[in-house]
């Protein structure tokens, strides 16, 4: 993983469940995630599957990610180009799920933050620069046990490296 | 220092003492997923080659969310599982056999049991004093295959419940008023305990629904200790050999305690579009109704099904009110046949659907039209859920259900009981 990431902010709000992310009428296009994809968070904003550029962040408030476990969800974010997704809280499963895919998931504040704000994190100082703003917010630290399975590329890749869960 | 029901099984699996807040690695005993999330956990493990299961007599693959199959996409994910379950020899369960979690309560889950499943409300096998929660796609093939999970231990809410319910109150109307009291996101990374004078009074069609409910505050599972009544459900499911108690430590240390008069309680409603926004039916009486669902996991079993038809019985639904019914599982379904209610449903103008996770999905039998109002005796009723964002749901119990399929529109149950 990179160490700064840097792009635009797409703006969401509280209690963004996965049926918003990855609604159950499009249950068919789950074995084709590249097509999940353009219709990720579409039902919560309609412009974002077709504007989101490579690099942007998905910026949001609490409980992100609430609802199904289907990790389609963090699937189709990562697949669609998002860095990362920054929020106040996340949903337990996304939260999981999202570290299993390789899409970094940051607690912060993001009151702050608007639309369109261009945004520089740095995963290694933990610290989320709005360039726009000139602004610095501070996010939790991932627990260690996840930025390990982070770093191999997601739960597979860690264990297709190890053969085993290799956490300590 | 006293354990929580939590903590006490997490440790057997972890081969140590753990405590709220350490993370380990864990043995897990059964492991599931369905037709959602299942093809990915599959294609999952063929993409690093790992195609096996480390326990195939309990590993289950579930074809529920869209059974029968409603598209060929759909058709073929169905075969992804099916092909799996022949070379791997884990357990498949067919179209019309079930939702996963009555499925699993039903045939597969113990007292003291780890179980870990490809869907958020795994959490339901908890009323077993097993813990069981919902996980991802990628976590739970890893299990399937490994045989083993990394898990944090959770902090414990205790909900202790006293009191008898008032008639035309019911377990669904106490957990709808707990998830409005915690909110939605109030028991994030939490395990839940219900424990207290009703719960034990409780049958365990009962305490499911209680626990069903417990992700809907975010939690992780929802714990009940095994008793009596739990030995009798397995010995009636014909495995009371493994019956074991499982309970807290008088001592446990728990990071909230809920304390409920369930005395108190009133018939709840959770209105658009999320479950913690609660309010009495009384309250919204006169909210007019275009689709009544009965079924689900969360009160789709025998006895939900017995409390819809004793108030439909002899009754008709409302001429605008479509109403659907779709029983848990085929051996519910099969009880409901012999008790009369499949054929009360039908005459009341219900269509009838085949044992599944039915309408509550979005994915057919079932979807709304461009703003309607579904009243569904399901678990969630997030914007979109019913395959329509223009849709509208609510949740109630199956009497709140019943009762407003004949009057078109949301009434409080007692006025008909």
């Amino acid at each position: 993983m990179e160490a700064k990431l840097k792009g635009k902010a797409w703006k969401f709000g509280n209690d963004i469940s996965t049926d918003l992310i990855a609604p159950g009428r499009l249950f068919h296009l789950r074995t084709k995630l590249p097509e999940l994809a353009k219709h990720v968070l579409e039902d919560a904003d309609p412009e974002f599957p077709s504007k989101v550029q490579k690099g942007d962040f998905v910026v949001a408030g609490s409980n992100f990610g609430l609802g199904s476990s289907r990790e389609h969800a963090p699937t189709i974010i990562k697949l669609a180009g998002v860095n990362a997704v920054l929020a106040k809280s996340f949903a337990r499963i996304f939260y999981r799920n999202g570290i299993n895919v390789g899409l970094p998931l940051l607690i912060c504040d993001t009151d702050r933050i608007d639309e369109g704000d261009e945004l520089e994190v740095d995963m290694s100082a933990g610290i989320v620069k709005d360039l726009t703003k000139g602004i610095e917010i501070i996010f939790s630290p991932i627990p260690d046990v996840m930025i390990k399975i982070l770093n191999d590329g997601g739960l597979v890749d860690h264990i297709a490296k190890y053969g085993d869960f290799k956490l300590d | 220092m006293g354990k929580t029901i939590a903590e006490k099984i997490i440790g057997e699996h972890a081969g140590k003492e753990v405590s709220a807040g350490d993370i380990v690695i864990a043995n897990v005993d059964v492991t599931a997923v369905q037709d959602g999330t299942g093809p990915l956990a599959v294609q999952q493990l063929e993409k690093i080659n790992l195609i096996q299961a480390n326990n195939p007599e309990r590993t289950v693959l579930f074809i529920d969310h869209a059974a029968p199959s409603p598209n060929k996409d759909l058709s073929n994910a169905h075969n992804i599982l099916r092909n799996f379950s022949k070379k791997t020899g884990v357990i498949l369960s067919e179209i019309g056999e079930g939702v996963c979690h009555q499925r699993l309560v039903e045939t597969y889950v113990n007292p003291g049991d780890i179980l870990i499943g490809a869907d958020s409300h795994t959490c339901t096998s908890g009323a077993l004093g097993a813990f069981s929660t919902g996980m991802g796609s990628t976590d739970v093939a890893i299990g399937i295959a490994l045989g083993k999970t990394w898990l944090r231990v959770p902090e414990t809410f205790k909900i202790n419940v006293a009191g008898k319910f008032k008639k035309g109150v019911y377990a669904k109307d106490l957990i709808l008023y707990v998830i409005g009291e915690i909110g939605a996101d109030g028991a994030t990374y939490k395990a839940l305990e219900f424990t207290g004078e009703t719960i034990r009074n409780m049958t365990m069609s009962e305490r499911f629904t209680l626990s069903n409910m417990a992700v809907e505050a975010g939690a992780k599972t929802g714990l009940i200790e095994s008793d009596e009544t739990t030995k009798a459900y397995l010995e009636e499911k014909g495995r009371v050999d493994k019956f074991r108690t499982i309970c807290a430590d008088e001592d446990a240390v728990y990071e909230r305690v809920i304390n409920i008069d369930a005395s108190k309680l009133e018939p709840m409603i959770s209105s658009p579009h999320t479950v913690d926004n609660t309010n009495t039916a009384k309250e919204l009486a006169g909210t007019k109704v275009d689709q009544v669902f009965i079924g689900t996991c969360t009160n789709g079993r025998l006895d939900d099904l017995g409390i819809a038809a004793d108030i439909l019985k002899g009754k008709h639904r409302h001429p605008d009110t479509r109403l659907i019914v779709t029983p848990a599982s085929r051996d519910v379904y099969l009880q409901a046949l012999e008790a009369g209610y499949i054929e009360t449903f039908v005459k009341a103008g219900a269509a009838v659907m085949a044992p599944g996770c039915g309408a509550c999905v979005g994915v057919h039998q079932g979807i709304l039209a461009d703003g309607e109002v579904c009243l569904a005796t399901q678990n969630r009723n997030f914007k979109g859920r019913m395959g329509n964002t223009e849709g509208y749901i609510y949740l109630s119990s199956p009497a709140t259900a019943a009762a407003s399929a004949i009057a078109g529109e949301i009434v409080d149950p007692r006025e008909v009981l």
